[in-house]
């Protein structure tokens, strides 16, 4: 199957940490040291107590979908497969949301479902997609 | 109460170019159009117009978002102003233009103001119709678009469609009760001589159309469209010379923020625009029970029920069921919703087509269309950047 045509992100300053970080496999997002909040897209302070003494931090990789899409339209001529976008909630802190796909079969994808990170290398871009947790059992 | 500014002026008169799609005349000529029968429609006359602003500042990309520039309309007519602008999108939205000429009025610079939105997004389709959030020369994509576009995210459907399935999800609600509101926007649109799409549909051609993104279908999308819309917004002294009776503004709210613009908040059942709601409703004695015709934000139909849950004319979670069955936002139902088939079946005016329909209704011009005893309408426009209107009857 031919590889899912891409625009690829920009690496700029506060946030190509984001978009590299998957190169040692494991996904990073910008915590605060003063309060021990994350946030997420990347900004120059805190956005709650607004110290300056903000840095990105491992997480889990873990998260549940909280809400998805199925697209269906080919707003690309190459764009012709389904496939999910969603805001996935990370596990470190409530409404601490990434955007992105979901891979594996198009209907399996729920709201509430869990998913773990993984990445796919474009470049010197290490997109971080997600796919449906693995089982323990 | 104390001073509004909204509260110093008037709308004195309202003007719309034919809708095309695509259309033979230039994006300028439609906006003449729209422009020359806004100021004939208040009784002025052209040397009468002091200042103009039009939404938003005029790009060459986007694909035909803004075509015309305030500055080329203003020669194109012959216009002396003293003052002149383009809202920003960094700001109410859609409503930036209005509220503009609402400040520039109460500082005293213009007296009547031409106000205008004119788009051209189907003849910029005759020639490319790749996204617009692909076009562009840069390989890459950078800023906010840079959290949605890398994932194929390529439209704004896909966004809106993440709110509608969580509304869903936590309401337990469905298509079987989003569809009608595309069903009353065309049932509204066969009423409306200007609007893009007149065939009457059903809900099970809601239901029935093709899928664009889950679970958005066909007719939750608007369309394209080229035309142009214009409102004259007089000083309150100056209005009383106008030809019709002034429409007054109650009230204004506005607010910014949204999905993948800075940290998102909440559970994408509800948007930023709550502030909006609660910043109009605290500048009226008005209630949100006095409102007799709401013309809603119809981008996406999903708009719709955000947006009236967000200026309280209907309870959290309440939406859907106030839409379900179509009988409560007919013409005849308690509250009108989107009474000229708004942008989904009118076409995309672009927040403009709103306001003028609101227009219609107060001055009782609706013809076939036209609600019983319309004195005050809800308006708000955008995706973003939000802006609403409350506007009555002298
Ligand atoms: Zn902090």
């Amino acid at each position: 199957m031919p590889e899912v045509p891409r625009k690829l992100p920009e690496l700029e300053p506060l946030t190509a940490f984001f978009w590299t970080s998957g190169a040692d496999g494991v996904l990073r997002i910008q915590r605060c040291g003063a309060c021990g909040r994350w946030q997420h897209p990347p900004q120059p302070r805190c956005h709650v107590c607004h110290s300056e003494d903000v840095a990105p931090a491992p997480v889990s990789g873990r998260g549940t979908v909280k809400t998805f899409t199925i697209n269906r339209q080919a707003w690309t001529p190459a764009l012709q497969e389904p496939f999910v976008f969603a805001a996935i909630e990370l596990a470190e802190q409530p409404e601490l949301y990434v955007l992105s796909n979901v891979s594996g079969p198009v209907e399996a994808v729920h709201s509430g479902m869990p998913v773990q990170v993984f990445f796919e290398r474009r470049e010197d871009v290490w997109l971080p997609l997600f796919s449906a947790e693995a089982s323990d059992a | 109460m104390p001073d509004l500014p909204e509260r110093n002026v008037r709308i004195t008169g309202i003007g719309q170019s034919q809708v095309g799609r695509p259309s033979p005349k230039s994006p300028l000529q439609l906006t003449m159009d729209a422009a020359l029968e806004a100021i004939a429609d208040a009784g002025l006359r052209l040397s009468d117009i002091d200042g103009i602003v039009n939404y938003p500042v005029k790009s060459s990309e986007g694909g035909g978002i803004s075509p015309v520039s305030a500055g080329e309309t203003m020669t194109a007519l012959g216009l002396q102003c003293n003052w002149l602008a383009s809202g920003s999108h960094e700001g109410p939205g859609h409503m930036a233009a209005i509220f503009e000429a609402i400040l520039a009025i109460s500082a005293g610079l213009c007296r009547h103001v031409l106000v205008f939105r004119s788009v051209a997004q189907a003849q910029a389709r005759l020639s490319s119709r790749e996204s617009t959030l692909l076009a562009g020369s840069r390989s890459r994509v950078d800023g906010n678009n840079a959290w949605t576009v890398p994932f194929n995210a390529l439209s704004p459907a896909n966004l809106w469609a993440l709110f509608a399935q969580a509304y869903f999800d936590k309401y337990g609600y469905g298509p079987e009760q989003l569809g009608w509101v595309a069903v009353n926007g065309r049932c509204n649109a066969a009423l409306n001589p200007n609007a893009i799409y007149r065939d009457p549909i059903t809900i099970d051609d809601y239901l029935t159309a093709r899928m664009i993104s889950t679970p958005l279908r066909l007719y939750d999308c608007d369309t394209h469209i080229d035309g142009s819309t214009a409102l004259i917004v007089s000083a309150a002294d100056a209005a009383r010379d106008c030809r019709n009776p002034p429409i007054h503004i109650e009230a204004i709210g506005l607010t910014l923020g949204g999905l993948g613009y800075g940290i998102h908040r909440g559970d994408f059942t509800c948007i930023e625009a709550e502030r909006a709601g609660a910043m109009l409703w605290s500048r009226t004695d008005l209630k949100p029970r006095d409102v007799d015709v709401m013309q809603i934000y119809d981008g996406f139909s999903i708009h719709t029920v955000l947006w009236t849950e967000a200026l309280q004319l209907v309870g959290k979670g309440e939406a859907l069921a106030f839409f379900d069955g179509g009988e409560r936002i007919a013409l005849t139902g308690e509250l009108p919703m989107n009474t000229g088939g708004g942008q989904l079946s009118a076409g995309r005016f672009h927040g403009y087509g709103h306001t003028y329909e609101a227009c219609i209704q107060l001055w009782g011009r609706g013809g076939a269309r036209q609600v019983s005893d319309a004195k005050v309408s809800a308006v708000c426009n955008g995706g973003y950047g939000y802006g609403a209107l409350l506007l009555r009857t002298d």
